[in-house]
């Protein structure tokens, strides 16, 4: 079976700079999103982690903040492991793209962008996905009215 | 003296033979050879997604049958588990079975699909297509006695399935497994070691197995990479656990490979549903506890099952109502294309179509 | 009929008028006769292969208009004449619509040259066999006329394409003819067929039989060489563009392309009418060519297509040493064995299956040998078990 992991040990297995940056809340592991980048490198790469599988980037729009839920997936120890993000706001919402690290993450980036506005700084290919350029809106938006 | 060379671009789709469906590549070629790509989605989009927040929890397996159109039944199984998982519903064993055996039928179905199209992008004229589309219509003849449906299925529930199995559908059952060994033999001993299908796959589109990985891929696509990961030994679902068989992998990576894995799945499939044939026994189908109008627990989940394109995984967000708050959909052919650029800059026309042949997409789940 | 009888039979018709009228009118009676008995043969063949097809595709065909679907090409025709003629608008109008109609009469025009039966044919032609290669060379400046002038990009690669496989297939297939001709000394196709009188060529000449038949098959582009037209790449290369008549000429002369294919290799290397007992040599004439159309029918059926790379490879790389080195034991047994034709038989047939063994092994992808896969160290899914 695969491994749930375990938040707090994940946590402390974590540089010191960084294992600030991260909380635990309602059972999920939270981290801030400027360094959303720099955690997903460490877990891609700590020798105690290797999470080296992206499963899915999911966006939640939970009307005050939205939420960018990273399911990762270590093939190796057959564990995996939810990271989430919370970014406030309604408007020019922006995270690091993970893109350099999983390529995976490309077309999942874009399709959020392109459904829920939220900006990938450092994408290669920043481009509406589903929907044509010049839609007004982002769809999967709760406030979205056709 | 110098010559110049002008750099062409070229529509692969929306309209085009072999882009299995409406998917579109913008690709620029100088001759023959591929210089860049770049696929443009969206012409199947429906907004899923949006959809289901809109629907009760039972009223989205009928959104499911619309992703992956070939291969129903495994969404179905995908979304159920995921809504199980949420709710936490108990699974009554026959049901169980019944599923495995039905979703490994749909795996045989959607890989004989695969494999059919693969040789008709490689230019045989339909007779493998047709070899394997004579078996395929027999499991949709099951299929038909199942649920009265042949494509779009919305056979599972959350917390079984939606009627138990008429008494024909056994029979033909036995006569299918009885011949499909054989059948799938002889499209082998057409197409393996058929010299033009090797020299035209072998070595073509080559992916390491870093690469997939770091890609996301997933299902055949990984396995050809030398990758064992399959979710049904490494999280098993199910009855999956009970179950004795193997998991194939390919030796390169190549095209060939990933036909070759499909091939060796079927007959994977075939073993695995005459374990489950053998040890199905008589009881409910249905977890009568399970409402009609699910009211799930504010709470999470995410589920996945192994199906034919790949890892099929729902993420459900609930916020207690009776629909659920986010539903969001991994899904493998959309997820399968990220490497695409990689394997067809430099390529030649003709490879560029076998290769996008090999990864095997359906439109409605790439576009959802 | 041949037509030095109808213009005997005109003139004894019509004693009146001078011998140039009654040549020309002769000629038209015979053109008109071979082109509507051809376009009824191709018609005819379309159901043909369409049946076949679907045979080794365990499906039916068309059955339902007529017996057997035996009417189906009449509603095929009456449903493209009544189609739209489209003009792209880029087009460039008059190569756009000479292409099709120089590509059919070619097509025609080759016909006129096969001896059907023992003594009838359809003109005379000393030099009928390079009559016939150059005329169907023209087919590949014409499928380069309608490539480039729909102004479409699928079409002009399929028309590049073309030009460059069909000038490259051209070579190997005039080079292979070259025994025949030694061993008839003559060009002329009547002649070829009287010398194969005793034994027919493809005993004698298995290697040119079979680079013939390859090259023939490259030079209508048909299966495993139909990267011209090459549907799942290039939707259909050359006649993209081509709706209602122009479509159904290229249809047309494509489905009499094989036939005529047929006929030629009967003549070349099957010995065309000759046949023993007392039954026509038409007869046998049209039971030779059948047999060969059903087995193009059956290459058409079972094979993928090739790369493009691959396929010019296989003109200069395989098929031009095998048509050379049969012009050169077809040589030097004309000078040392002479008409000794069991010894010539072994010799032959030993010197092909070498070549074709030598071949394999060098330029092919040898015998498959999967090899054992190692699983990446990447991912262990029985890690928590």
């Amino acid at each position: 079976m695969t491994k749930i992991a375990d938040n707090q040990i994940v946590i402390k297995l974590l540089p010191k700079d960084l294992s600030e940056q991260t909380y635990i809340s309602d059972k999920h592991l939270y981290v801030k999103p400027e360094f959303i980048y720099e955690l997903c490198k460490e877990l891609q790469n700590n020798p105690e982690t290797q999470y080296n599988y992206l499963k899915s980037i999911s966006a939640v729009d939970y009307i005050e903040y939205f939420e960018i839920v990273y399911h990762l997936d270590s093939l190796i120890n057959n564990s995996s492991l939810v990271l989430k993000t919370k970014l406030f706001g309604r408007s020019k919402l922006s995270v690091k793209s993970v893109t350099s690290l999983w390529k995976g993450a490309e077309l999942q980036e874009r399709e959020i962008w392109d459904l829920m506005g939220i900006y990938f700084e450092d994408h290669p290919n920043m481009k509406r996905i589903l929907l044509w350029e010049g839609f007004e809106g982002h769809p999967l938006r709760k406030d979205f009215i056709k | 003296m110098s010559i110049n060379n002008e750099l062409v671009t070229v529509n692969f789709g929306p309209q085009h033979p072999s882009m299995h469906g409406v998917f579109r590549m913008r690709v620029t070629l100088d001759g023959e050879s591929i210089v860049d790509i770049e696929p443009v989605f969206g012409y199947l989009h429906r907004g899923t997604e949006k959809l289901a927040e809109e629907r009760t929890y039972v009223q989205i397996v009928t959104l499911t049958d619309r992703l992956d159109y070939v291969a129903s039944m495994s969404n179905n199984l995908a979304y159920v588990s995921a809504v199980e998982k949420l709710c936490d519903i108990e699974v009554p064993k026959r049901a169980s079975y019944i599923r495995v055996i039905v979703a490994e039928l749909q795996r045989i179905a959607s890989h004989l699909m695969a494999t059919g199209f693969l040789l008709q992008d490689l230019g045989a004229f339909g007779t493998p297509l047709m070899y394997c589309f004579r078996e395929r219509e027999k499991i949709l003849d099951m299929f038909e006695t199942l649920c009265g449906a042949r494509i779009t299925l919305s056979y599972m529930r959350p917390g079984g399935v939606f009627q138990d199995t008429p008494d024909e559908f056994w029979g033909q059952l036995d006569s299918f497994m009885g011949t499909i060994s054989d059948q799938i033999s002889e499209l082998e001993s057409l197409i393996t070691g058929n010299e033009i299908v090797l020299s035209r796959t072998r070595n073509i589109g080559i992916l390491k197995p870093e690469e997939v990985i770091n890609g996301s891929l997933s299902g055949p696509m990984l396995r050809a990479s030398r990758v064992k990961w399959d979710l049904r030994k490494a999280n098993p679902y199910e009855v999956y656990d009970e179950l004795d068989f193997d998991i194939p992998i390919g030796a390169t990576g190549d095209t060939f490979d990933r036909y070759l894995i499909r091939v060796k799945e079927m007959r994977e499939s075939i073993k695995i549903i005459n374990q489950c044939v053998s040890l199905i026994k008589p009881g409910p189908v249905r977890n009568e506890d399970v409402p009609l109008v699910i009211r799930a627990p504010e709470n999470e989940a995410y589920a996945a099952v192994e199906g034919p394109k790949g890892e099929l995984g729902f993420y459900l967000v609930s916020d207690g109502g009776i629909s659920p708050y986010r539903c969001k959909i991994r899904a493998p052919s959309f997820m399968n294309l990220s490497l695409l650029r990689e394997m067809a800059i430099g390529t030649k026309v003709g490879d560029l179509i076998v290769n996008f042949g090999s990864i095997d997409i359906v439109l409605g789940e790439v576009d959802r | 009929m041949s037509f030095n009888q109808l213009n005997k039979f005109m003139g004894d018709l019509l004693p009146f008028l001078p011998d140039s009228l009654l040549f020309i009118m002769s000629g038209i009676f015979m053109a008109a006769g071979i082109c509507t008995t051809l376009i009824g043969i191709g018609s005819v063949y379309t159901w043909f292969e369409r049946r076949v097809l679907a045979k080794f595709q365990s499906r039916i065909g068309p059955n339902r208009w007529g017996p057997f679907g035996l009417l189906q090409p009449i509603a095929d025709a009456v449903k493209l004449m009544l189609k739209e003629d489209i003009i792209p608008r880029t087009a460039d109008k008059l190569v756009f619509i000479a292409a099709p109609i120089i590509f059919l009469a070619t097509t025609l025009m080759v016909y006129s040259f096969i001896p059907l039966g023992e003594d009838s044919q359809l003109g005379g032609g000393n030099v009928a066999l390079l009559f016939v290669l150059g005329i169907t060379s023209i087919n590949a400046l014409t499928v380069f006329m309608a490539g480039w002038a729909s102004k479409n990009k699928y079409a002009i690669l399929g028309s590049i394409r073309a030009v460059a496989m069909l000038i490259s297939y051209e070579v190997p297939m005039a080079v292979s003819l070259m025994g025949v001709v030694m061993m008839s000394e003559s060009l002329s196709l009547v002649g070829i067929t009287k010398s194969q009188s005793t034994i027919p060529y493809i005993l004698i000449q298995p290697l040119g039989a079979m680079t013939f038949m390859i090259a023939a098959i490259a030079e209508m582009s048909r299966a495993p060489f139909d990267m011209v037209e090459s549907e799942s790449e290039l939707i259909g290369g050359y006649i993209t563009e081509y709706a209602g008549m122009k479509f159904a000429a290229f249809q047309l002369s494509e489905f009499l392309a094989p036939i005529f294919t047929s006929a030629f290799f009967t003549v070349l290397f099957l010995g065309g009418d000759s046949g023993f007992s007392f039954i026509p040599g038409i007869f046998w004439f049209s039971i030779k060519t059948f047999i060969v159309t059903c087995i193009l029918l059956w290459f058409r059926s079972t094979w993928p297509r090739l790369r493009i790379d691959q396929i010019m490879g296989f003109a200069w790389k395989v098929l031009m040493p095998a048509a050379i080195l049969n012009t050169l034991l077809i040589g030097l047994e004309i000078v040392f064995i002479g008409e000794n034709y069991l010894l010539q038989i072994i010799i032959n047939f030993l010197a092909a299956s070498l070549f074709i063994y030598f071949i394999a092994n060098v330029l092919g992808q040898k015998r498959l040998v999967l090899e054992k896969p190692v699983p990446s160290e990447l991912a262990n899914m029985d890690a928590n078990r």
